[in-house]
């Protein structure tokens, strides 16, 4: 007993070196599986209210480039409202929020990554707002992300720029899809992988959200072609490069997109699954 | 002694805040950012209590996670460069490193700047390797930590000139 005693005390800084190690590779190790912890996030109290601190002094350089923006998405907007055939009867408002805050929810990104491979954005609202995890995140120009870990003022995004997101994505006017996926090199384009040899694409097509995601409505614009290759291990299928409309390294307003079917889709899915 | 405790947790929220606020948005080509935060194991005194650097270490690198989504990457590069000091001190001051009284923040030698590049070099390849955590990577991983070891020593050392005490 004494001699146990003796070594803990003699190899005191050893045995508490592999204990903080274990706890810390296992940490990281988890982050990088599809479970991932629900702790180290950077939607927590503290994290999440520095960025915000930060954010609110940082977003007066960009509000030039954010009117612009807003102006440019209301014209757009306008101008479908327009071809309406009562242009008059404007949709339920809610002054506060923005639009419909039974669709929609409207935030803000206070903390962009880019520079990783696993890339993060961090949002001003979390459960208080209706905010839960699995929505999908745009802003008016194409998709954003989709929420991953939520808190009650603060929410995780997903990126696109991250090489464990997968999103389901298709050409535009055909209906020909791939996975949305990143290779971890620039942040202006992500690659569509997977799509079917027959598809009839060329250079500048567009590329928008499939159907087949529950997240993400039908028809969200991601970006355009950029490069169309075959990859050497999968000969039947293109790889293309797709330049993104946005540009994640500038960020402001998003929207949480709610999917009002979710639940009832992933439960039939499940359903055929058990049996 | 205890006006070094209060350098040392001085040292931990200054670099900290320092590295959160500044350091973390920058980023050159995609390659290049600096993590000068791990000045605080690297400036910790010689002969200061290891257990005590250790744990600082580990919630240095936990909050740097918590900051950046990372999992426990920064905590694991934190905990192995804390445990690994003693040998690099060893490697670049010679064996009596313990009897004579080590002072980093002070003129550059050969000594200390070998000290400063195994400890960085150490400290960014753990981090690299854990983040990418994908062995196709490796080469990014390899071009990543060079570049930014050298940036993150440049900083270190201008950081340190910075810091140093007026009085010898």
């Amino acid at each position: 007993m004494q001699q146990i005693f003796s070594f803990i005390i003699k190899n005191s800084n050893r045995l508490l070196f592999l204990l903080l190690l274990g706890i810390s590779l296992s940490l990281a190790i988890q982050s990088h599986s599809f479970h991932r912890s629900k702790i180290i996030s950077s939607a927590n109290f503290l994290s999440g209210g520095v960025y915000e601190r930060i954010n609110s002094m940082e977003e007066y350089l960009h509000l030039k480039e954010q009117n612009d923006q807003l102006a440019l998405e209301n014209a757009n907007l306008k101008s479908l409202l327009f071809k309406t055939k009562d242009s008059a009867e404007i949709p339920n408002l809610d002054s506060l929020k923005g639009v419909l805050p039974k669709d929609i929810i409207v935030s803000k990104v206070i903390h962009n990554s880019f520079n990783v491979y696993e890339n993060f954005l961090t949002l001003n609202s979390g459960a208080k707002s209706g905010v839960k995890p699995d929505m999908g995140v745009i802003n008016s120009l194409g998709i954003v992300g989709i929420i991953d870990n939520v808190s009650a003022n603060y929410s995780t995004v997903i990126s696109i720029l991250n090489t464990k997101s997968q999103i389901n994505a298709k050409i535009k006017n055909s209906d020909h899809f791939g996975t949305l996926n990143w290779d971890g090199k620039n942040t202006g384009f992500v690659q569509l992988i997977d799509v079917p040899r027959l598809a009839s694409i060329k250079k500048g097509d567009t590329i928008v959200t499939g159907g087949q995601s529950v997240i993400f409505p039908e028809n969200i614009g991601i970006g355009t072609i950029d490069k169309i290759f075959i990859p050497s291990d999968k000969n039947h299928y293109y790889t293309i490069n797709v330049k993104l409309f946005n540009d994640m390294t500038n960020l402001g307003h998003v929207y949480i997109i709610k999917s009002e079917n979710s639940e009832e889709i992933k439960n039939l899915e499940n359903q055929g699954k058990n049996e | 002694m205890n006006s070094t405790i209060l350098v040392n947790i001085f040292r931990f929220v200054l670099l900290l805040a320092l590295q959160i606020l500044v350091f973390n948005n920058m980023n050159f080509g995609g390659y290049i950012s600096a993590f000068p935060y791990i000045l605080f194991i690297i400036l910790y005194p010689v002969n200061g209590n290891k257990a005590n650097l250790l744990i600082a270490s580990f919630f240095l690198g936990l909050i740097m996670d918590l900051f950046s989504n990372s999992g426990g990457v920064h905590a694991t590069a934190c905990v192995l460069l804390a445990h690994l000091r003693p040998y690099f001190f060893k490697f670049s001051f010679g064996l009596s490193y313990e009897y004579q009284t080590v002072k980093l923040n002070d003129v550059l030698t050969p000594e200390r700047f070998t000290f400063i590049l195994l400890a960085v070099s150490t400290h960014h390849i753990t981090l690299f390797l854990l983040e990418s955590f994908q062995i196709t990577f490796i080469l990014d991983v390899l071009l990543r930590t060079v570049l930014s070891a050298l940036f993150t020593i440049l900083t270190c050392i201008i950081l340190i000139y910075l810091i140093k005490p007026n009085k010898r």
